[in-house]
Order: C-alpha cells, then sequence, then structure tokens
C-alpha cells in the first residue's frame, strides 16, 4: 500500500474514533435519541417514527465513538463520510447534530417548516455536518463508493461508513455498489444495515425476498458480520473492529433490529407508526416509558 | 502535445472501430482533453461506463484517474458525485441513451439537485447509433437534461466544438452536461471559447434563421449554402448552449423573419420547443418550422440513412426552409 495521509494532529474539538462510551452511556443515547425524534415530530406534525427508532443504538455508536470528526469544521477533508441511505430516518441525526455543535439547537425548532434547514430527508447544501443528500433509496451506497474511490485517489485515510434499509437492499443500483466496492477493493468502506425486517409497504422479504443477507454480501466479496443491532456491547465491539482503512475488503454490518425499537406503542404496531403524528397523551406516555428505563 | 487542425472532412473516432483510435484533438477531442487537463489539475478524473474508448492516453499516464465502472449506469453517475464530493471533478463517458434517458433520476437527485461539478459527457447521441435500433438512440435526453434545475446543458456542432465546449465551461463550478454527436461533420475550424449562454451565429443570411444543435449544425450550413444557389439567404444559429438558452438570438431572429429549428431528437423537449416557448413568453409572432425526429417508433439504420429517412439532410432541410417563405 502507498503511504496515506493521515490526520495525526488533533485539533481542539475533534471528535477522534474510539472515543470513550461505555455500554450504559451508549444504551442511555440510543434512549435520548428517541425522546428527541418524539419531540422533533410533535413540532412537525408527521414524521417517520419506526425506522428512526430502529436505527438509535446505531447512530449513538458511529456518532459517539466511530466516526472521526471535526463539528466547527463539517468540511474538513479528512473527516469519516457519514451518509444516511435511509434518509427518512434523518430525524434521529438532527438531535445529535445539534448536541456535537454542528449548528445551534434552535434550529431543531424550524424542522419540518418549508425552507428550514433541517427536515424529514438531510440536505447537504443546507445542513452542516450533512456529507450528502439523501431521500432516494438505492442511491447513497454508490455515492459511499464514489467518496472512498475518492480517497484512495487523494490518499486520504478517511473512513466512509453507509447506513441502509433492508428494504432499500431491493434497489437494483445498491448491488452495482456492493460489486463496485469489493471489485476496487474499498476496505474504506463501511455499510451497516439496518434490518429491522420492513419497508413501508410491509415486512421486506414478503415483498421482495432479500435474504440470505449476509451470503449475498459474501458472495459479492465483502466481509460480513451479523449483530442485534440493539446490544450496545454488540454495537461497540464491531464498530471498534471496523478495518484498518488502508486494508482490501469492504465491509457489511447487518444489524438485525426491531423496527419501531424502545416504545411498546411502536414495538407492536410499526407500520402504523411508519408515518405519523402522536398526540400530546401519546406523547407524554411515551416520554415517560422511555425515560423511566434511562434513569 | 501540439492540437492538429481537422482536415475537412474528418469526424470523430469511430468508437467501435478495432483500430486504436488516433490521440488527437481533433478525431479524439475528449480523450485527448482530459489528458491534457490531467497532466496539470490533480483533480480531473474520467469514469467509464464501459465506454473507455478514446481514454487511453489518460490511462497510459494517470491510471488512477481512470475509473471502469462497467455496464452500471446509475451506479457511475452516483459515483461521480461521490467522488465530486472529495475535491475531485470527475467526467463521465456514457453512451447514448444510457446516459440522461436511463439515469435520469441519479443525474437530477445526486447531481443537479446538489450542485456538483460533475462533468457528464453524454457520448454518441442522437442517431449516432442508429443502427443499433431504438434502444441506443439518445433522442429524449434534451428534453429530460434541460428539465433538470441547475443543470448547464451544452451541444458540440462538431469535434472542435467538443474542445472548446470542455474549456469554456471548466470553471463552472455546477454540473455540466454535453451532448456529443460522434458523426458530425466539420463546422468550426478550431476549438473557440463559448460565451456561457450565448449561441455561435456561423453564417449570416436576411430571409430566415435556421437554428440548429449538435450535428444539424452542419447539416444547416451546407442546407444553407443550397438555399444560397436558389438566391435565398439563410442566416444559420449554432445552439451551443440548451441551457441557460440564449433568449435574445431567439427573438433577433424571429423579428427579422422566419425561423426553422433543426435537430437530432423527438419534437418534443428539444431546440424547436425551446425557441417556441421563448417566442410564446416574449409574445412575438413568426412563421416557425421545426425539424426532428417523428414522433413515433423509430427505425434502425447507420446514421445516413436515418437521417435521409427522418429529413435530416440538407437537401429536406433547404425544402423545408423554402416551405416558410
Amino acid at each position: 500500500m502507498t503511504s496515506t495521509q493521515s490526520a495525526t494532529v488533533v485539533v481542539p474539538g475533534e471528535l477522534e474514533r474510539g472515543r470513550p462510551l461505555s455500554v450504559d452511556e451508549l444504551r442511555w443515547r440510543g434512549d435520548w435519541i428517541r425522546i428527541r425524534v418524539i419531540e422533533l415530530i410533535a413540532s412537525a406534525g408527521l414524521g417517520h417514527y419506526s425506522s428512526s427508532f430502529s436505527c438509535a443504538e446505531l447512530f449513538a455508536g458511529l456518532y459517539y465513538r466511530a466516526l472521526r470528526l471535526r463539528p466547527s469544521e463539517p468540511d474538513w477533508a479528512d473527516r469519516d463520510r457519514f451518509l444516511l441511505g435511509k434518509g427518512h430516518s434523518a430525524t434521529a441525526l438532527w438531535p445529535i447534530l445539534a448536541d456535537l455543535d454542528f449548528f445551534p439547537a434552535a434550529w431543531l425548532d424550524d424542522f419540518g417548516k418549508v425552507a428550514a434547514k433541517i427536515n424529514d430527508h438531510p440536505n447537504m447544501k443546507v445542513a452542516p455536518g450533512i456529507d450528502f443528500s439523501s431521500g432516494a433509496l438505492g442511491h447513497n451506497l454508490s455515492v459511499g463508493v464514489g467518496m472512498a474511490i475518492g480517497a484512495r485517489i487523494q490518499r486520504r485515510d478517511f473512513r466512509t461508513v453507509v447506513v441502509t434499509g433492508d428494504g432499500e437492499l431491493q434497489e437494483g443500483q445498491v448491488w452495482e455498489a456492493i460489486m463496485a466496492g469489493s471489485h476496487y477493493h474499498l476496505g474504506n468502506l463501511v455499510a451497516i444495515v439496518d434490518a429491522n425486517g420492513f419497508s413501508g409497504g410491509g415486512a421486506t422479504s414478503a415483498a421482495m425476498n432479500i435474504e440470505p443477507l449476509a451470503d449475498r454480501f459474501t458472495a459479492f466479496g465483502w466481509s460480513v458480520v451479523e449483530i442485534d443491532g440493539h446490544d450496545p456491547q454488540a454495537v461497540l465491539d464491531t464498530f471498534d473492529a471496523f478495518p484498518d482503512p488502508a486494508s482490501d475488503k469492504p465491509t457489511c454490518v447487518i444489524a438485525r433490529t426491531v423496527k419501531g425499537k424502545g416504545l411498546r406503542m411502536t414495538e407492536q404496531a410499526p407500520q402504523a407508526w411508519h408515518l405519523g403524528h402522536m398526540t400530546d397523551e401519546q406523547q407524554t406516555d411515551a416520554v415517560r416509558e422511555i425515560k423511566a428505563r434511562m434513569a | 502535445m501540439t492540437e492538429t487542425q481537422s482536415p475537412p472532412d474528418e469526424k470523430m473516432v469511430d468508437v467501435f472501430s478495432d483500430q486504436q483510435p488516433p490521440v488527437d484533438a481533433a478525431r479524439n477531442p475528449i480523450g485527448w482533453e482530459l489528458a491534457r487537463l490531467a497532466d496539470t489539475d490533480p483533480r480531473i478524473v474520467a469514469l467509464s461506463a464501459d465506454l473507455s474508448s478514446g481514454l487511453q492516453l489518460l490511462r497510459e499516464r494517470h491510471p488512477q484517474r481512470y475509473v471502469e465502472l462497467g455496464i452500471a449506469e446509475t451506479n457511475a453517475v452516483s459515483v461521480a458525485a461521490g467522488l465530486a464530493t472529495t475535491g475531485l471533478l470527475p467526467y463521465i463517458m456514457s453512451m447514448g441513451p444510457f446516459g440522461a434517458i436511463k439515469c435520469a433520476e441519479q443525474l437530477r437527485t445526486d447531481v443537479g439537485y446538489t450542485g456538483l461539478p460533475v462533468r457528464f459527457m453524454g457520448r454518441l447521441s442522437g442517431l449516432a447509433m442508429g443502427f443499433f435500433g431504438p434502444s441506443h438512440q439518445a433522442i429524449e435526453d434534451i428534453a429530460i437534461a434541460r428539465a433538470i434545475a441547475d443543470l448547464t446543458v451544452v451541444s458540440a456542432a462538431d469535434s472542435a466544438a467538443t474542445l472548446g465546449l470542455m474549456r469554456s465551461t471548466f470553471d463552472l463550478p455546477g454540473p455540466v452536461f454535453f451532448r456529443v454527436t460522434e458523426h458530425a461533420g466539420k463546422v468550426y475550424d478550431a476549438p473557440q471559447q463559448f460565451e456561457f449562454g450565448k449561441w455561435v451565429r456561423v453564417r449570416d443570411g436576411a430571409d430566415l434563421t435556421i437554428i440548429a444543435t449538435g450535428a444539424a449544425v452542419g447539416v444547416s450550413v451546407s442546407a444553407a449554402e443550397l438555399l444560397a444557389e436558389a438566391g435565398i439567404q439563410a442566416a444559420v444559429l449554432d445552439a451551443v448552449y440548451l441551457k441557460p438558452v440564449d433568449e435574445e438570438a431567439v427573438v433577433d431572429a424571429a423579428t427579422a423573419g422566419p425561423v426553422l429549428t433543426v435537430e437530432e431528437h423527438m419534437p418534443i423537449g428539444g431546440v424547436g420547443s425551446i425557441v417556441a416557448e421563448i417566442l410564446g413568453g416574449r409574445g412575438i409572432v413568426t412563421r416557425l418550422g421545426r425539424v426532428a425526429i417523428s414522433d413515433e417508433a423509430i427505425e434502425a439504420g447507420v446514421p445516413e440513412e436515418l437521417l435521409e429517412y427522418y429529413g435530416l439532410t440538407p437537401a429536406a432541410v433547404a425544402r423545408r426552409a423554402r416551405d416558410l417563405l
């Protein structure tokens, strides 16, 4: 391998890879995300609860431990990249970016309003901390391949992480990207599948079967690990074990998750809460239920 | 390397020839220019969706800056967008309809809406691949490309114009879509600077104006020559920029007399539509004729025969021009 530039000088405010986060803290942070999602959707009047809840622990592990970032310098050339293929879960991302000071917390008040900088889907042109716009399922792993190849061409060692939905894997373009990832030996590329078993219309494999998923990724030349996406220890261990960006095989983490995880109401009726709006009473009950286990 | 002036009837490289395409500016403008740019600009990257023809000089000199993505065009467009976010300047090679038509969504959502500086080289457009049949003919691409917000759309009349447009648009901060028709005959003697959003008057004439784009420009110039023999003076405008368009050039032409548009494109959404939109918007009334491929299932045939079939020859265009007067 040729030598790569790496960010060896850590500036104040930089979030390093592998910063301290205990199992309990990760678990807590996942629930913190869920409460913030409920609050955001309350002000917007509509939102994607269930699919934001299923990736809460994954987001917590990425943003509070695994990704190398400089919130004060969102365009830092050596930052790790994060792409949200399942763009409709951006609601779970906004509270994190505000908490890490990518933008003022006051922006959250505008969520969902016309011409707001933060919305149901992420827009890279207006929201600091967003590495690529999304919404169109199936595009972002391809974009991630481009970023990973761009890193290699310029000899930078940043990592590119793409979170996709499992329904999203029905899109053919994703498999073009998966082919390209192994063809170009992109050890600096990680795909995390938030495999909550559902798409908007129903159970994923009832609509169009995507299993056996691990075998499919393996056959396409990727390293695969399968975890419980809500197990904080498994999330920490897996994210800590991402291969060196200079290595030659891309990684897929199949995170088996529960759509609507973390709230009885949404776990029992994940599809009803795919897109909706809680009443004030439902919201109060939901927050109480989540807070009860956060103590 | 020095550029060579193209001989009178030299066409661009036959991308399917068994012979190694020559690497000179005249017959291989894209490959030549990309290699030249890459020598001094570390941002240049060429992506190929199984269309690496003519890129051998770049591949030899800068192998790392050539990315082959195989017959996976939608992936290629989104990969280009990702590359652009890292500070690189990607040029995507794609063929005919497997560009703007197949990848319209990726072009719109990942490149247009994000404003990234991706350069999309729509090669073998129009009827260039006529022999392969309708599946390989890009004749709806202007309609699609110009509907995408913030996308600059340019159309090269010949080889020299291809080179000129690559240079003229090089510094644009946003995305650029190039419509290249390799079977075009010569129009320009040498690459020139094409002012942003401005059309080029390649021939003067007071009786009517022919507005054409791409390969149809050369055909229109030849038609104007035939008309001159009959005592009719036709001006010819090269609609180089299809987005943004040169509104004033349309207004001037229509104010002066009848207008005939000529394009290797379906009748909907191309140059004819551009002119009609402007005239309608400005309330200008003039006789407007539009020469285009007919709005029906298209035939297969070598370009020369198809052009004859669809009335896109100098003689047929001259006849349509006379009908307007």
